[in-house]
């Protein structure tokens, strides 16, 4: 049926089509007409609005993260796009599916350095998946529909449609596609070449000390099921990247949590020593693997991945097998053999009791550390019954090692891109995609600031997000690595902090601050007895460091370990 | 080593600049770069040269292939092809050697598009060995200007897959 509409509520329109219940955004002069025509459509559409542009691509993602569904943004030009691009380099570097909408000047300005004109195509291109400049009325209903199909279908990115002005003003009859027109894009899914799947089915089959790294391509593929068929069926123990958590439950007997930089040593050593490795879904980065030359140097590879451009970028790949992970892997099982690897299990388990015994939680100690904060979380919320949204640093870390996660998507953290000020926006747009969930924010006290004005959006929403920051004073990781490399010289990271309780209670969200162990419990209870949000300040040692940890560029097998708990410090294994 | 790869695209503004951001991003050697039109309507092609290890190559082209403009790449190295560049050089000519110049040109089957009192404008099309010798020979004389197309190339015979493949490398 077509209707006349102009090209602001096109927009509104393609959402609709698209089935988006939520837009976070904030309006500007170049996206007024958008806002205008928002009245017609609030009560399918909730505007969500934030207090900075990087906040609503990061709820954005957030959104997506948490449900797989595409989240959308909407800024305006100038200022309002540029202020996307970090949100916009995190969901790419973590293949998030979101869709971008900017305000561009009209164009007989466009080109001419106009008031808050600034380049979102250009300045965009490296950090999206595809993008869009809109200039004529025609060309937006196919843009809008590409640009949602191109976000979530293949391996999922982040899309931006730039729309000028006087576009959004102009007006035409509108018919929505219900296809689009891509002759260089062909997401459809299909299973890896049989020949592939049968040689690593062989080398699996092979395998003495096999070991599976699992990356988010595994929840992305919505595999973890085909995933854990193919690890009890062979025995094979899994380790996973940073975004993998989750793939295989962490309480799993064949799970060995994270590899890499601060995966358990044990981990590192199974990954190091295994002589079939099969990574399904990651992208294989230097978080994971140390130095790309050392990396399971007894091992031949075995690399799953939707994306033929993932395969063989950071290392050599013995069997590249490429194809979706969950129809790959419906293929590979049946020509899996029974196996139960006994020596090599029971090597790994040899190496996970020195692990235990160095575990920071096993020491007795008066002071509160983090490990022990991220312990108690996950036996307060029912085992890890929640989604935890992660900041990056050191919580991040602590968080991934001691919070054993048993549902996919339970976690939400920036991996890739690494973005400080991450998490509370993230968690705002993971609460509107799963409202009946127990979100919760862990943060370091250096990160949360950097978006803590989106609290505001926290409460105008009316969302029960629960905070929990992890104050050690310090920007703590870059603390660690002064520590470690830098003789001690904290340059620029010793933090000058507000108080977090008054920061919270001018927001009217109720707040305590914990320094000692034994309040951990009651402060989490009193945070989750209560309806709305809350924060907890959580003051920690500030010298408290992360290991294990594997040094920049070196070997997985070079980590400092924990300390036994006879030893006063870390050790360089 | 250097390979010599074809890209299809579509037709669309800023499209060269995907491409070329991602040859600046992804760091990898370009060396020649053409892109003009092609039997179909809409589709442009590029011609490239570009240097690198194994693993680099295939990147260039995985990599290429992930731009959704574009429907093709294709590695044409190791197959029989027709390879033209097109150069235009104008060299200093004054009566003494213009004759000689004349010759030259003759022999590698060039012409001259251009003639003043004190210069020549000479238009040669060929692989690059040919149109490089004739420009060492003609240094000798003083090239005031040169414009090279850089390479084009066409698969021989039956060669041709226009059409994406699985992952991207025809």
């Amino acid at each position: 049926m077509r209707q006349r509409k102009s090209g602001a509520q096109i927009v509104w329109e393609s959402m609709l089509h698209e089935g988006v219940d939520v837009v976070f955004g904030l309006p500007g002069g170049a996206t007024l007409p958008i806002y205008d025509a928002l009245a017609k459509y609030h009560y399918p559409i909730r505007h969500v609005l934030v207090t900075h542009e990087q906040g609503a691509a990061h709820m954005a993602d957030g959104y997506a993260r948490a449900s797989g569904r595409v989240g959308v943004c909407l800024a305006t030009s100038g200022p309002g796009a540029t202020n996307l691009v970090t949100g916009l380099a995190t969901a790419f570097m973590d293949s998030s599916p979101v869709v971008a909408i900017t305000g561009q000047v009209s164009t007989a300005l466009l080109g001419r350095d106009g008031f808050q004109e600034a380049d979102m195509q250009g300045v965009s291109l490296p950090v999206t998946k595809h993008n869009y400049l809109i200039t004529k009325i025609q060309d937006l209903p196919d843009a809008l529909k590409e640009a949602f199909y191109i976000a979530r279908t293949g391996r999922p990115g982040p899309v931006v449609v730039d729309i000028a002005k006087d576009v959004q003003q102009a007006e035409m009859e509108l018919e929505y596609p219900t296809s689009v027109n891509l002759p260089g894009y062909d997401p459809a899914l299909s299973a890896a070449d049989p020949k592939a799947i049968a040689r690593a089915a062989r080398l699996i089959n092979d395998a003495e000390r096999p070991v599976i790294i699992a990356g988010q391509g595994v929840l992305i593929a919505k595999a973890t099921a085909e995933l854990r068929q193919l690890v009890e069926k062979a025995n094979i123990p899994v380790a996973t990247s940073l975004l993998g958590i989750g793939t295989l439950p962490a309480t799993h007997p064949l799970s060995m949590g994270m590899g890499g930089m601060h995966g358990e040593a044990y981990t590192n050593y199974a990954i190091q020593e295994c002589d079939i490795l099969v990574a399904i879904g990651s992208r294989l980065d230097d978080r994971l693997t140390g130095a790309f030359s050392s990396f399971a140097p007894k091992a031949r590879i075995i690399h799953i991945d939707l994306d033929p451009a993932e395969v063989g970028k950071t290392m050599t790949i013995d069997t590249p097998v490429i194809g979706d992970a969950l129809l790959t892997l419906r293929e590979l099982i049946p020509l899996v053999e029974p196996k139960k690897h006994p020596d090599w299990l029971a090597q790994i388990a040899e190496w996970r009791g020195d692990t235990d015994r160095r575990d920071v939680l096993a020491r007795e100690a008066d002071e509160l550390v983090p490990p022990f904060i991220m312990r108690e979380l996950w036996y307060q919320t029912d085992e890890g019954n929640c989604i935890v949204v992660t900041d990056v640093g050191q919580h991040q870390m602590w968080e991934a090692q001691y919070f054993p996660h048993i549902h996919p998507r339970s976690l939400i953290t920036s991996g890739g891109l690494g973005t400080m000020g991450f998490a509370l926006p993230a968690a705002i747009g993971a609460q509107m995609s799963r409202p009946d969930e127990e979100v919760w924010v862990v943060a370091g006290d250096g990160g949360f600031q950097m978006t803590m004005p989106e609290l505001s959006t926290v409460v105008a929403e009316e969302l029960p997000i629960k905070i929990a920051i992890i104050n050690n004073g310090y920007l703590g990781m870059v603390r660690q690595w002064q520590d470690i490399f830098y003789e001690q010289r904290y340059a620029g990271t010793p933090l000058f902090n507000p108080d977090f309780v008054k920061i919270a209670d001018a927001y009217c969200i109720p707040a305590v601050t914990v320094s000692h162990k034994e309040d951990v419990d009651g402060a989490i209870q009193q945070a989750r007895a209560h309806k709305g949000p809350f924060l907890i300040n959580f003051k920690v040692d500030p010298f408290t460091n992360v290991y294990p940890m594997v040094a920049p560029g070196r070997s997985n097998a070079d980590m400092i370990r924990r300390p036994l708990p006879d030893m006063p410090n870390a050790e360089e294994a | 080593m250097e390979h010599t790869m074809i890209a299809w695209m579509e037709d669309k503004p800023g499209v060269l600049n995907r491409v070329s951001s991602l040859f600046r991003r992804r760091n990898f050697n370009i060396e020649s770069l053409t892109v003009g039109h092609t039997e179909k309507a809409g589709i442009s092609r590029m011609t490239f040269v570009v240097n690198g290890d194994e693993r680099e190559l295939t990147q260039v082209q995985t990599q290429l292939f992930k731009l959704i403009n574009v429907t093709a790449v294709q590695d044409v190295t190791y197959q029989p092809t027709v390879v033209r560049e097109l150069v235009l050089i104008k060299v200093r000519a004054t009566g003494a050697n213009r004759a000689e110049i004349l010759q030259l040109a003759e022999i590698y089957r060039a012409s001259i598009v251009d003639v003043s009192l004190d210069c020549l404008v000479i238009q040669i099309t060929g692989p690059e060995d040919r149109v490089d010798s004739l420009i060492k020979l003609l240094e000798n004389f003083g090239i005031l200007e040169m414009v090279r197309t850089g390479r084009v190339a066409m698969v021989r015979g039956n060669g041709y897959h226009p059409e994406p493949t699985h992952n991207g490398i025809a």
